[in-house]
């Protein structure tokens, strides 16, 4: 697949260049959402239901409304007529309860939003809150998605008994022969608990409407404005072109911020009821509690195998926690865990059951990885099992598992078809970097000692670059526009969103080698829709794969645009005309034209080449024609502390391959906030609720996320296995690393416990949980 | 995360603020904020008025007299933690300032503000235990050295009377022979001790001439192992007898069961970072 081109050195591209949006970030010069401030700007703040179920009688508003200050306060009275929240997903079996931007008769989780205040400043909203009399009635609940599933469970809603969200279905090959013919058969139930996704920034919006204009502008700390502003539309009943959406700085998303928000609504609303502009900013208390939290998942996996450890068939139920309501596209993320469970493996024959099912709980949807980090988990850890069950290296059954090089593009039997891959590749250099039979040595030597060595070993693969638009719920497309200013300078508008990843300083490369000038020449200007005229945003790793290609399309059609224009100018024809450096020259003559005397001369039009039109610029959209999937090999060593079940990362390596790469310092950068959010789940974080469905782990205090000083040095490299889906041959990085580590931490853990007959640990892998497992193991 | 409104007085004076808490009962000592700070932000206190003693240069010192090193109240974590005095006279309590939080914690945080807020599972209190340590308040009843032991009462509750400010925590130079160690299992989230054990052993002839030790985290107040360390005098000092004394480390004590640890879990930690502490302390770690 790879193929082998001489290209010369580019100056920008492939290059560890500084990101050009850090200066700014770095010395509080940029503008987040809660850094915009208008004249005659209300506050916003949202009351919340403290019951996990509960009818709401009555809600009195007298005394919140009587505080000075206090501007407004609106209930779901007041708010019916505004469309509900979306959700994306469109299975047939899909059920989609009430979703109003305020709850109207009943609340259904620990959280939901059931009044709103505004007022003159943010501290007078908050206290307006404590004056709303809320009459609840609580009802039963149910706060755990097993006893949901229960015959007789207590309804979340009354019109779904069942309390079934939806099912899906799918198999391919012949599973049930599979297992009928195999050797051995290994299963586990896993558990994959509720993550927060802790961005940085909170949640935020600023609503302004002018009433002249009739126009709605929404500053919001989102990765889709594109998405949210026809959305916005359909749920103020406005008519699109009079509504325009910004996402500002954005302070991290990973996926949160990749969703439409009954708080984006509701600031409108406001704004437009009392034509003043509004500005809510989520608390963080607020932002552990309802902003969607990741995975929840209860899986169980079957894998059937030959005795010499050939893999012939996977079977994957999923039990997936909703929580009360959906949001955009919680219904949607199971099923990519679905389409990726035979991982990086031959696996012909699979079938799978998804069960998504309501709780009194928080929504679940999307955070980094978003389906792919369960099933990269579920497949690993029973490969794991298998090869402890056969007595094969956990490593030999991956080996002997692979597609060849020269199978690509690879076939699943879930449907894909896998780009490109070398994955013995990289995982044999994983191997021989960590010096793996050194290891094994080292840990049967500390084994005779008691001591509790462990190597854990991830060969994961993932579906991004979202996607080929048939297979996408809004658009798999990206967009964008190159438009050369009459100084040569040049600004590109993309329709991706980017929002920390360092699209900015990746796309000004792209454009700087191309058009051979230099970065500082170059603006990208993205995350406004009345700039950017067309785009869906940034989310599963599209981001380069997808904005990026449709950059370097527009960039072509400049450089070909160009070349008319500099062939009129040095009076040649343009197959005569090269294009080097940023500067057109001819064989026929020693005339030049730069790329910015071009530039100038194409704006002023004085001599316009018969049958063009005056200035250079070019809007390109980029459709793929299939996913790409990168893959990697991550290895960790760890010690365990006998006594206390803590666990030390002795090593940490990451083999990646994510296809070309434009900025291998951005690259770094994603590999490793990815590994973070891997051990996060690994050793840390878990929400957890108690059995009424109250929070426990609603503040930083109780829920963990990893710091800096848990974070171990990782060892990193890569292999370059250029991707066929785009011109680029870009896979993406966004989520390779959130996906990679999470089971190369958990089977470090499992093989260092294997000695006590240890055959699984649910995460997170606390020094608790391991103690507990040592302890039992060890009396019994 | 907003708190309530409050009125914010910045004293430098101990006096004036002295005279503010006895003007309004209802307002709150604001020594570095680490803890105050969140439960205002989460509205667990509304207290009326906010003083903040950061501008009273009196409570910031760190001083050697007559065999004690008397530290201000208002002294940070960080300061303790990078103080000659304290490292070289007193080496247990910059050794357990550094554990404290982050740098950032350590930087705002104070000594005063910690032990009079009287965390259950605090890193000074188990320390200042096996110090010996005196808490020097003052107010309306004039002034006073209480010991460390009778400070602190319960979770969260102090020997402080409505209107008291802690000005200085008292601390004797440590003893030729005696060796030190704080030893902690942090909670991952904040930072706070799981269990951490604080010991002071002196040897002489091989044999444990000298022992205290206290933990933190393990039940709703610090305590003196006191159990421990009269089993661990006159043993031999070695692992062996460091370890049998060690399991009653939690012996009598109600230990917390909560999000992050059970009892079990932490009544086990307990013998382990004490063991842990006191074979550091002599010279066994």
């Amino acid at each position: 697949m790879a193929t082998t081109t001489t290209t010369p050195r580019k100056a920008y591209v492939g290059q560890r260049i500084r990101r050009t949006e850090d200066p700014r970030l770095i010395t509080g010069t940029a503008t987040y959402v809660d850094d915009i401030k208008r004249e005659g700007m209300l506050y916003a703040a949202v009351l919340r239901s403290p019951h996990s179920a509960a009818k709401i009688s009555s809600i009195a508003i007298e005394k919140a409304a009587a505080l000075p200050g206090v501007r407004a306060v609106y209930t779901g009275e007041d708010i019916k007529d505004v469309g509900p929240v979306p959700c994306a997903g469109s299975m047939p079996t899909l059920r989609v309860p009430h979703h109003h931007i305020l709850a109207q008769d009943r609340v259904y989780y620990v959280g939901h939003p059931v009044a709103a205040v505004v007022a003159t400043d943010r501290y007078v909203a908050q206290d307006a809150l404590d004056l709303i009399e809320v009459d609840y009635d609580p009802t039963d609940f149910v706060a755990d998605p097993e006893k949901a599933m229960e015959e007789g469970a207590v309804k979340v809603h009354p019109e779904y008994p069942d309390n079934i969200a939806f099912t899906y279905q799918q198999t391919g090959g012949d599973v049930e022969k599979a297992f009928a013919e195999a050797d051995v058969i290994v299963s586990q139930r896993i558990t994959v608990p509720r993550l927060a996704p802790s961005p940085i920034e909170t949640r935020g919006v600023v609503a302004e409407w002018d009433e002249g204009m009739k126009e709605l502008v929404l500053y919001s700390s989102t990765q889709i404005p594109h998405l949210l502003k026809i959305q916005l539309a359909v749920q103020l009943n406005l008519p699109e072109n009079h509504v325009r959406v910004i996402a500002p700085e954005v302070g991290g998303g990973f996926g949160s911020k990749c969703n439409v928000w009954a708080e984006e609504a509701l600031a409108c609303f406001a704004a437009m009821e009392l034509k003043k502009p509004i500005k809510w900013i989520e608390t963080r208390r607020e932002s552990m509690q309802v902003v969607a939290h990741g995975r929840g998942h209860i899986d169980h996996v079957e894998l059937a195998a030959k005795n010499d450890g050939t893999l012939t068939g996977i079977k994957f139920k999923i039990l997936q926690d909703i929580g009360g309501h959906h949001q955009l596209l919680t219904p949607i993320i199971p099923t990519l865990a679905v389409l990726m469970i035979p991982g990086l493996y031959k696996i012909g024959n699979f079938s799978a059951d998804l069960t998504g099912v309501f709780t009194n709980l928080a929504p679940t949807d999307l955070y980094r990885g978003a389906g792919r980090p369960e099933a990269t988990y579920v497949v690993e850890r029973i490969v794991d099992k298998l090869a402890d069950t056969l007595g094969m290296d956990p490593a030999e059954i991956r080996l002997k598992n692979f597609p060849e090089a020269s199978e690509f593009p690879f076939a699943t039997a879930t449907g894909l078809s896998y780009d490109s891959g070398d994955y013995a590749k990289a995982f044999n250099i994983a191997l021989d970097r960590i010096g793996y039979q050194d290891f094994l040595k080292e840990q049967e030597t500390a084994q005779s000692e008691g001591r509790l060595l462990g190597i854990g070993i991830s060969t994961y693969g993932e579906i991004c670059a979202f996607g080929p638009s048939p297979a996408t719920p809004a658009g798999g497309w990206e967009s964008a526009t190159v438009r050369v200013e009459a100084t040569g300078k040049v600004t590109i508008m993309s329709g991706a969103s980017p929002h920390g990843q360092g699209g900015e300083t990746a796309y000004a490369q792209m454009a700087a080698d191309h058009l051979g000038i230099p970065m500082d020449d170059i603006v990208v200007i993205h995350g406004d829709t009345a700039k950017v005229h067309f785009g869906v945003g940034t989310f599963g790793s599209r981001g380069m794969a997808i904005g990026g290609t449709a950059v370097h399309l527009a960039l072509e059609d400049i450089v070909s645009k160009g070349t008319k224009y500099a062939a009129h100018m040095l009076g040649v024809s343009a197959e005569n005309v090269t294009f080097e450096s940023g500067v057109f020259s001819t064989s026929e003559s020693d005339k030049t034209v730069t790329f910015q005397e071009l530039a100038f001369e194409a704006a002023m039009a004085r001599n316009l080449p018969p049958g063009t039109e005056p200035g250079i610029s070019a809007t390109r959209f980029f459709e793929p024609p299939n996913f790409a999937f990168p893959f990697g090999a991550h290895i960790a060593t760890v010690e365990i502390d006998r006594e206390t079940g803590q666990v030390k990362i002795l090593r940490y390596l990451a083999i990646d391959d994510i296809g070309n790469v434009i900025n291998p310092m951005l690259v770094d950068g994603q590999l490793h906030g990815g590994v973070a959010q891997g051990l996060g789940p690994a050793f840390l974080e878990e929400v957890v609720y108690d059995e009424n469905g109250q929070l426990l782990t609603g503040t930083f205090m109780d829920y963990a996320i990893p710091k800096a000083k848990d974070m171990p040095w990782i060892e990193s490299d890569r292999t370059v296995t250029p991707s066929p889906v785009n011109p680029l041959g870009v896979k993406g990085v966004g989520e390779a690393g959130t996906i990679g580590s999470l089971p190369a931490f958990v089977n470090a853990v499992v093989d260092a416990l294997s000695p006590l007959g240890v055959e699984h640990i649910d995460i997170p892998m606390t020094p608790q949980k391991v103690w507990n497992l040592i302890n039992e193991r060890s009396q019994s | 995360m907003i708190p309530a409104s409050f009125d914010y007085s910045a004293p430098d004076s101990l006096s004036a603020a002295l005279q503010l808490l006895a003007d309004n009962p209802e307002s709150k000592v604001l020594a570095g904020g680490q803890s105050l700070i969140p439960i205002l932000k989460l509205r667990l206190a509304e207290p009326s008025q906010v003083v903040d003693l950061a501008g009273v240069a009196d409570l910031h010192f760190i001083a050697e007299e007559n065999g004690n090193i008397r530290i201000g109240a208002m002294t940070t974590h960080q300061q303790i933690e990078s103080s000659d005095l304290l490292k070289e006279k007193c080496p247990l309590l910059p050794q357990a300032a550094a554990s404290i939080g982050d740098v950032q914690v350590r930087n705002r945080g104070t000594i005063g503000g910690s032990v009079a807020h009287a965390d259950p599972a605090a890193d000074y209190p188990a320390v200042l235990q096996a110090l010996d340590a005196k808490v020097k308040v003052v107010g309306p009843g004039g002034e006073r050295l209480v010991a460390i032991d009778d400070f602190i009462v319960d979770a969260l509750t102090t020997a402080l009377d409505p209107g008291d400010i802690i000005t200085e925590i008292q601390v004797p130079v440590e003893q030729p022979g005696v060796g030190t160690s704080y030893q902690t299992i942090e909670q991952p989230a904040s930072g706070y001790a799981v269990v951490a054990a604080a010991a002071r052993i002196g040897v002489s002839d091989g044999n444990i001439s000298f022992a205290r030790v206290a933990l933190t985290g393990v039940g709703s107040k610090a305590y003196r192992a006191t159990s421990v360390e009269s089993a661990l005098e006159g043993q031999p000092a070695n692992a062996d007898s460091i370890a049998a004394a060690s399991l009653s480390a939690a012996e009598g004590v109600d230990a917390l069961s909560d999000l992050h640890a059970s009892a079990a879990y932490r009544t086990h930690l307990a013998s382990v970072f004490a063991r842990r502490a006191i074979a550091a302390a002599a010279g066994l770690g």
